[in-house]
């Protein structure tokens, strides 16, 4: 296009400004407002902005961006589910609940960084400001429409989460973990969009709903093209939900990354990418879903199975609930694997619950961490229930929650997913995703007992060496490796017992818990264990949800 | 119609009580006795629900009674709050309410009382949910739910090797309640796709059409869950340590209930949803009953262990439910039914006799015990009708529906009844050796005189030991109200099968020809 043509066009009347329905696109664009406010006052004062300023300011906007779902909830409630901003993003029930997760995530995640921020003295506001922008991204992921604004999305939660991961500059775990992140997102990126070309190229539309028109109305006679944007486009997808093959970042950045920020990234991460996951393959790539089912079916074997098993063998807790949220992955993978609106609805419970105990559970593990946020030993668990019996019912109930326990929301979602497998044929996957429910079961309860079991008398130290270590029976990845690591632990359990603690002199002491990391822990185990036991608004919600799913 | 939502309460009020101990455990200014009071005293009142329960029923009504049907998840999902009690279960609810108190009672000593009363009564709540869900997927939970405090009981309060032992049992049961829950889920989708209504009920999915392959997948994925839970006899390998390694009380309630929430199972959900293959596989499960009850009673022979012994004699006398369970007649399935409620009686009576032993002497080994006849007669005493019971001699409980076991699994499969009898054989002989061992000759000149039942001890065994005596010499009131149930569950598989036993079963047991 030349100089020419260009200034004719801009000139001319013609430039077509889409009309846009602000209500659809209102809560990213809170969020974003929320962040610069934010960033503007904290450049306006001289000194560094007290941390309390932005905790209020990040709850006082994710709520509104709340309340604003509801409205939009309501409106899609009576007019029905339609597309926006020139079909490139879409305000449906499903949009609209993605939303309103990500709002509470946020919300919740304010109230934990509030103590952590203060505890590790890290002042300003550039914490919150980079997870609003970064929660922002992933609603825009939540309502995209198109495949551009699926990346556009993509990209603004992750550059942001980069930031976030090496936010403790005095870690130097955490610039390591920010910089593996970087690195492998900024590749999972680039064949993201090369995913997007090659499906442009096929189809010759980027928005998705015309994607779908076309592949309805067009037989394709040589679709190597296609199938190779889709794969492509599974692999960007994968990287960011924490897929097996694609997992391989996870431990290490779970780990590296400051504790709060490790929650929020399981979350908001998971569901925007999921979000825009189900929708591209559910409304644009339907028709082929016997050509993508298989993919799925293939990454969600692998990570029940692998997150299942290898998390066994952690001993940091934030690695161990960093492989169960891969294994969690496969279990949402489950209801996308289905392909039916059952499935949309499992996934989307399975999503909601997963948020409130991932988030909770790191919340629990950011206060355990006490300053400098490096305590994660599963040994600093041991008596947790004699020294802090609150913080250790409210972490053994988010646990057993994740392990899928009768009556929390667990084991709904668990349910839920495993039915949508069954629905869509999937019996073989329904039994390895039960079997690998067992495996995980065993490494939540494993902290519960250290907890509750651990002593401080020295007879009981050899017990929990036991319960601390897989028996070989179960851990069938390195039967050698175990043992060894059996007495490595073994030695360190005797040490712990006769002379002081590894850790110097420090004999373990109570830890304080501040005031808003106990509402958001608080709310977190209220979601889980109310819902669990009063099931049906949850569940009738993510069903109505995924009836007004625009597909 | 009833006003009082019986079975609701049976269920809600257990669960409160552990909340209600859960929250007052966090405050450490509440003291351990309130505490204890209050556990026992919910556990006594959910056993008057339960008799008030068993005296609402009908008689010689074989159906659901007493049913409360809400709704619990949106229809969507289509899960229902449906309990419901009959002939099968309602001796079952009884025997939780009686046990439970015991357990409570005999536990109020343990360190952190608090934890391990709140632990009990979750149990309690559980227990009772299982054997009143007529909701598959409240069922489940509910099974599922019991579970995690057995597993806190045994690896908190439990012996020497207890941490291996929770997990071992976490993990075998966990295993098999994984099939039961994908073959739940199966069978409503299937059901669903006939009817396109989606429900977990068992009285509508016991409608269901299913092709004989399916039938039989779904059997196993479902019997899979009950055999690890009851054990059978392959699927046993976890119960000897859980048993011998969790506390006393835990023993009690571990053998005497959750044992029998496996054999439950397979008698309600089996039967009544896969008839078909129930009778297809009766021949493979008799096998495996029979061999559950010569290898339970021989391995008990060589146990030296008083407490490993009763695991294996209670290995024996699951082998004989079973056994006259999948003799698909109806004086097997009413013997069935009645040996579960005699099993958890004498068992748990001998979990707790064991108990009393090793609190005063130490040990459960046979060889370093001698002469406690001499200074603990009424123990002595106590444990010799337990172990008479156990044995099935004609006048207590087990006489009973062992023999009821027997002779109707002889009129449907003789062969099977005439090896299982040896059981009975060898049975009597451990007992009785044990009985020797423990209680006969001189008590050795290191030993201190041992101390007999003190009050509240007698006070634990006089309901057991009266319910033992009672239920053997006068069988009838309960067989009333097992056989209408039983009955009908057998008019189900025969109706479904067109298979009939011969007529000489046909007729009801205990006073009802």
């Amino acid at each position: 296009m030349n100089a020419a043509l260009l200034a004719t066009a801009v000139n001319s009347d013609k430039l077509a400004v889409p009309h846009i329905r602000y209500l659809s696109i209102l809560p990213p664009m809170i969020m974003i407002g929320g962040a610069v406010l934010l960033l503007a006052l904290a450049s306006l004062v001289s000194r560094p902005l007290r941390v309390r300023v932005g905790t209020w300011g990040t709850v006082v906007t994710s709520g509104t961006a709340l309340g604003i779902a509801i409205w939009q909830w309501t409106d899609v409630g009576d007019h029905g589910a339609h597309t926006y901003v020139a079909h490139a993003v879409v305000m449906d029930g499903f949009s609209v609940l993605i939303t309103m997760l990500i709002s509470a995530a946020m919300l919740v995640t304010a109230l934990v960084a509030d103590g952590y921020l203060n505890r590790e003295g890290i002042e300003g506001s550039e914490f919150y400001v980079l997870a609003m922008v970064s929660a922002s991204g992933a609603m825009l992921m939540g309502m995209a429409n198109d495949l551009i604004i699926v990346f556009l999305g993509l990209e603004i939660l992750s550059i942001a989460l980069y930031v976030l991961t090496a936010f403790n500059h005095r870690r130097g775990a955490s610039g390591e973990a920010a910089l593996k992140y970087f690195l492998l997102g900024g590749f999972s990126s680039a064949i993201f969009v090369y995913g997007i070309a090659l499906t442009y190229g096929a189809t010759g539309s980027t928005n998705l709903t015309q994607i779908a028109d076309f592949l309805a109305k067009n037989v394709l006679l040589t679709d190597g093209l296609l199938l190779a944007g889709v794969s492509l486009l599974l692999v960007g997808f994968g990287f960011k939900v924490a897929a097996v093959p694609f997992h391989m970042w996870t431990p290490d950045v779970y780990q590296g990354a400051p504790s709060p920020v490790t929650g929020f990234m399981a979350a908001v991460a998971k569901l925007g990418a999921f979000a825009a996951l189900l929708r591209v393959l559910l409304s644009s790539f339907g028709v082929i879903s016997s050509d993508w089912r298989p993919i799925i079916f293939g990454m969600a074997v692998l990570s029940l199975i692998l997150g299942s098993v290898l998390a066994l063998r952690q001993r940091d807790v934030k690695r161990m609930l960093a492989y169960s949220s891969i294994n969690h992955a496969g279990f949402i993978l489950l209801g996308v694997e289905s392909a039916r609106a059952s499935g949309v609805s499992a996934s989307l419970y399975y999503l909601f619950a997963y948020t409130f105990m991932t988030i909770g559970s790191f919340a629990i593990v950011t206060v355990l961490g006490r300053e400098g946020d490096g305590d994660h030993d599963l040994t600093r668990y041991r008596g947790l229930a004699r020294r802090q019996p609150v913080l250790a019912l409210a972490f053994a109930i988010l646990l057993l929650g994740q392990a899928g326990a009768p009556f929390t929301t667990g084991l709904w979602a668990k349910l839920q997913v495993v039915f949508a497998a069954i629905s869509g044929g999937s019996v073989t996957l329904a039994v390895i995703a039960m079997v690998t429910a067992v495996i995980a079961g065993y490494f939540y309860l494993r902290v519960a007992v250290l907890m509750y079991a651990g002593g401080d008398d020295q007879a009981r130290t050899q017990q929990e060496a036991v319960i601390a270590q897989p028996p070989a029976m179960i851990s069938f990845a390195s039967p050698e490796g175990v043992s060894a690591n059996v007495t490595t632990i073994n030695a360190e359990l005797l040490m712990t017992g006769e002379a002081p603690a590894p850790f110097g002199e420090e004999v373990p002491s109570v830890v304080p818990v501040p005031g808003l990391t106990r509402v958001a822990i608080g709310l977190c185990v209220g979601v889980t264990v109310v819902f669990g036991i009063w099931p049906s608004p949850l569940v009738d919600f993510a069903h109505q949800a995924s009836l007004l799913f625009l597909g | 119609m009833h006003t009082v939502p019986f079975l609701t309460l049976l269920i809600v009020l257990p669960a409160a009580g552990a909340l209600a101990l859960g929250l007052l455990g966090l405050d450490r200014r509440v003291s351990a006795d309130l505490c204890n009071a209050i556990g026992i005293g919910v556990s006594l009142v959910t056993l008057v629900i339960a008799v008030a329960t068993m005296v609402a029923m009908k008689v010689s009504f074989g159906g659901y009674q007493l049913v409360s049907n809400h709704a619990y998840t949106g229809v969507s999902l289509g899960v229902r709050w449906f309990l419901g009690i009959d002939g099968i279960s309602v001796f079952l609810v009884l025997l939780a309410g009686v046990l439970f108190p015991l357990a409570l009672i005999l536990g109020r000593d343990r360190a952190n009382s608090r934890a391990y009363f709140a632990w009990i009564l979750l149990l309690e709540a559980a227990v009772m949910g299982s054997f009143l869900s007529l909701d598959l997927i409240v069922f489940f939970f509910m099974f599922e739910l019991t579970l995690v405090p057995s597993y806190f009981i045994i690896a908190g309060w439990g012996h020497d090797r207890r941490a291996y032992a929770a997990i071992k049992f976490f993990l075998y049961t966990f295993l098999g309640s994984a099939f039961l829950l994908v073959g739940i889920l199966a069978l409503a989708f299937i059901h669903q796709a006939q009817t396109h209504v989606l429900t977990f009920s068992l009285v509508a999915l016991a409608q269901t059409h299913l092709a004989s392959s399916t039938e039989i997948l779904l059997f196993l994925a479902f019997t899979a869950a009950f055999a690890v839970k009851a054990p059978l006899f392959p699927f046993h390998t976890w119960s000897p340590d859980a048993y011998t390694e969790a506390p006393e009380e835990g023993s009690v309630i571990l053998s005497g209930l959750l044992a029998k929430l496996g054999t439950y199972g397979i008698i309600r959900f089996d039967l009544n949803l896969f008839p078909h293959a129930t009778h297809r596989l009766a021949p493979i499960f008799l096998t495996l009953a029979v061999i559950g009850i010569l290898y339970g009673a021989i391995v008990a022979c060589a146990q030296r262990d008083l407490k490993r012994l009763v695991t294996y004699s209670s290995l024996a006398q699951i082998g004989f439910i079973a056994l006259g369970t999948f003799a698909l007649s109806t004086q097997g399935l009413a013997g069935a039914v009645l040996l579960m409620l005699n099993h958890g009686l004498i068992v748990g009576a001998l979990f707790i006799l064991v108990g009393f032993i090793y609190q005063r002497r130490g040990t459960w080994q046979a060889n370093e015990l001698k002469g406690l006849q001499k200074s603990a007669p009424l123990m002595a005493g106590v444990f010799t009708v337990v172990m008479m019971a156990s044995i099935g001699v004609p006048g207590l409980n087990g006489f009973v529906s062992e023999f009821l076991v027997l002779s109707g699994t002889f009129i449907t499969h003789r062969w099977w009844a005439v090896v299982a009898v040896l059981g009975v054989i060898v049975a009597a002989i451990y007992l009785l050796w044990a009985y020797q061992q423990v209680f006969h000759g001189e008590p050795g000149a290191d030993d201190a005189p041992t101390k007999d039942l003190v009050h509240l001890e007698r006070l634990v065994m006089a309901p057991l030991l009266i319910l033992i005596v009672f239920l053997g010499v006068y069988p009838k009131p309960v067989l009333d109200r097992i056989n209408p149930s039983v009955n009908q569950l057998i008019a189900h598989v025969e109706h479904a099968t067109g298979q009939a036993q011969p007529p000489v079963a046909t007729q009801g047991v205990g006073g009802q020809r």
